[in-house]
């Protein structure tokens, strides 16, 4: 692997590796000295066009307990503001002599096309690309389900919300069913994507029919900034057909737990009694965030599989 | 040494059979050795109470859990002991491709005033001792840090000596020193084979 852009490109072996490193990065939370020398020289560019905090400060965290330089860039503020491309910006941190960069854009793609433009020679790590894709979060999702519910063979997992506008949807669909769970997602029909054949899930339009029968449920945000439609019709109807509370929670096998990949709507696609309870796992979530992020820059930034060809050319452009 | 040494021996020395491996630790002599560590340990430290055994992954941990257990038997008194990966700690981690990490266990009560002592399979260039004693500064700060080893083979890089050894076994470059384990190899034994012939 040298870039993580989609996490339908990670094979179940790869994952199974990323999972195990995050496990032996999560117990360095423990430790006094929180810092580890892995990517030490190494350059970590933060490359933000969408606002967030938990993604880049998870990040950032990642980075720094790895002892990687990190160079936070975000839009607002910068000279994309005054109209610089995105390849003139990656020419940019090339010159810098970006080792790895986290990208987080507002259209799909726009880490792929980094990745594969040949303006930068660092790894690229999307971190959320329009609604395409966002695998860091799943396989953080993945690792907490992993820590909770052991092996996710066989497990049953249901994804409720609007499915048409989240990455963090689309990639724990691939990852998930990668990592052989059975994944079932639950939308109104206009949330869902017009053709869900080439998913590897099965869909549903009735959420109290799926919890009875779900080992872990993940509550999408209803991303209000997308809603420029008439997807539902009022915010009420949506709570009260998809919302997670405490009647519904109760349904729930007794191991099950619940993640929402934040920020939340309390009262919306949430109840705030169901995020306050002991099935919920979204703070711990948070924390697990780090230990991935710490696996994944890891594994693609430390180690040089092809370090001829790249160091020398990285040495004649920043020279 | 062990993840550098020995990627697998199990099946090399399989598959090669031309290189003729030369057994020259058997099972009893490994037993020997440890009884023997395990006395040393506690005599030169006095008994068990300042100890700490760790063991670099992956066959200083069957060692440091077996010296555990003979510390046991003759002082009637466990000692705590774990696991210390130093992968991220190596000084060759930019020349390779990514490794998978091995799992760090520090005992409850941690290191602090402690005297560690770090438990390997072969001693060799001493660089993988380096990038443990770098692991142990970043965990806490130990009385003293000592080392034992099941086999010196010399050759070493860097100023660094074993506290407690099994066996001093004098080798060529060329040639390649591997320990199996009953836990991960189904049988104890010290091996020495020619590296010519085997894929290193």
């Amino acid at each position: 692997m040298r870039h993580l852009l989609s996490a339908g490109d990670v094979s179940r072996d790869e994952a199974n590796l990323i999972l195990d490193t995050a496990e032996e990065m999560r117990s360095l939370a423990d430790r006094p000295i929180k810092k580890l020398p892995a990517l030490r020289g190494r350059t970590v560019v933060n490359l933000f066009f969408e606002d967030s905090t938990r993604t880049r400060i998870s990040f950032e965290a990642a980075a720094k307990r790895l002892s990687a330089d990190v160079i936070n860039f975000s839009a607002k503020g910068s000279s994309v503001s005054k109209g610089e491309s995105l390849k003139d910006t990656a020419l940019t941190l090339q010159a810098m002599g970006a080792d790895g960069v986290v990208c987080r854009h507002g259209s799909s793609g726009a880490p792929h096309l980094l990745a594969n433009s040949g303006w930068l020679n660092g790894s690229v790590i999307n971190a959320g690309d329009g609604t395409h894709e966002h695998p860091t979060q799943a396989l953080l999702d993945a690792f907490t389900m992993r820590r909770h519910l052991g092996s996710l063979d066989g497990r049953r997992i249901t994804i409720v919300g609007d499915v048409l506008h989240s990455r963090v949807a689309r990639s724990n669909v691939l990852l998930l069913s990668t990592l052989g769970a059975e994944v079932t997602v639950v939308a109104p029909p206009t949330l869902l994507p017009v053709d869900m054949t080439a998913w590897p899930c099965a869909t549903s339009y009735d959420l109290d029919a799926a919890l009875p029968k779900s080992d872990a449920v993940m509550m999408l945000r209803v991303q209000r900034e997308r809603m420029n439609d008439a997807f539902f019709p009022s915010a009420r109807e949506y709570t009260r057909r998809y919302g997670l509370d405490v009647h519904r929670m109760a349904q729930l096998p007794d191991e099950a737990i619940v993640l929402h990949p934040g920020p939340m709507n309390r009262g919306m696609e949430i109840s705030a009694e169901v995020a306050d309870s002991t099935r919920s796992v979204i703070v711990e979530q948070v924390t697990n965030g780090v230990a991935i992020r710490m696996a994944v820059l890891y594994l693609l930034l430390s180690g040089s599989p092809d370090t001829s060809t790249d160091a020398t050319t990285t040495e004649e452009t920043t020279a | 040494m062990s993840p550098a040494l020995v990627p697998d021996p199990a099946a090399e020395s399989v598959s090669v059979p031309q290189a003729a491996p030369r057994t020259v630790l058997d099972a009893s002599d490994i037993s020997r050795a440890l009884t023997r560590i395990a006395h040393e340990i506690l005599e030169r430290n006095r008994g068990a109470d300042p100890i700490v055994l760790l063991g670099i992954p992956t066959r200083g941990v069957g060692l440091a859990t077996r010296i555990s257990e003979r510390i046991a038997a003759v002082e009637g008194q466990s000692v705590p002991t774990g696991s210390l990966d130093v992968t991220m700690y190596r000084d060759d981690i930019r020349m390779k491709p990514a490794r998978a990490l091995e799992h760090t266990d520090i005992p409850v009560g941690g290191i602090d005033g402690k005297v560690v002592v770090l438990v390997d399979d072969v001693l060799f260039s001493g660089r993988t001792i380096r990038a443990a004693l770098d692991a142990i500064g970043d965990i806490g700060r130990p009385k003293a840090v000592q080392l034992a080893v099941l086999v010196d083979r010399g050759h070493r890089e860097l100023p660094i000596r074993a506290d407690y050894v099994g066996k001093n076994l004098p080798t060529s470059l060329v040639e390649r020193v591997t320990v199996h384990l009953t836990e991960y190899d189904g049988s104890d034994a010290v091996v020495i084979a020619d590296k010519t012939g085997v894929s290193a």
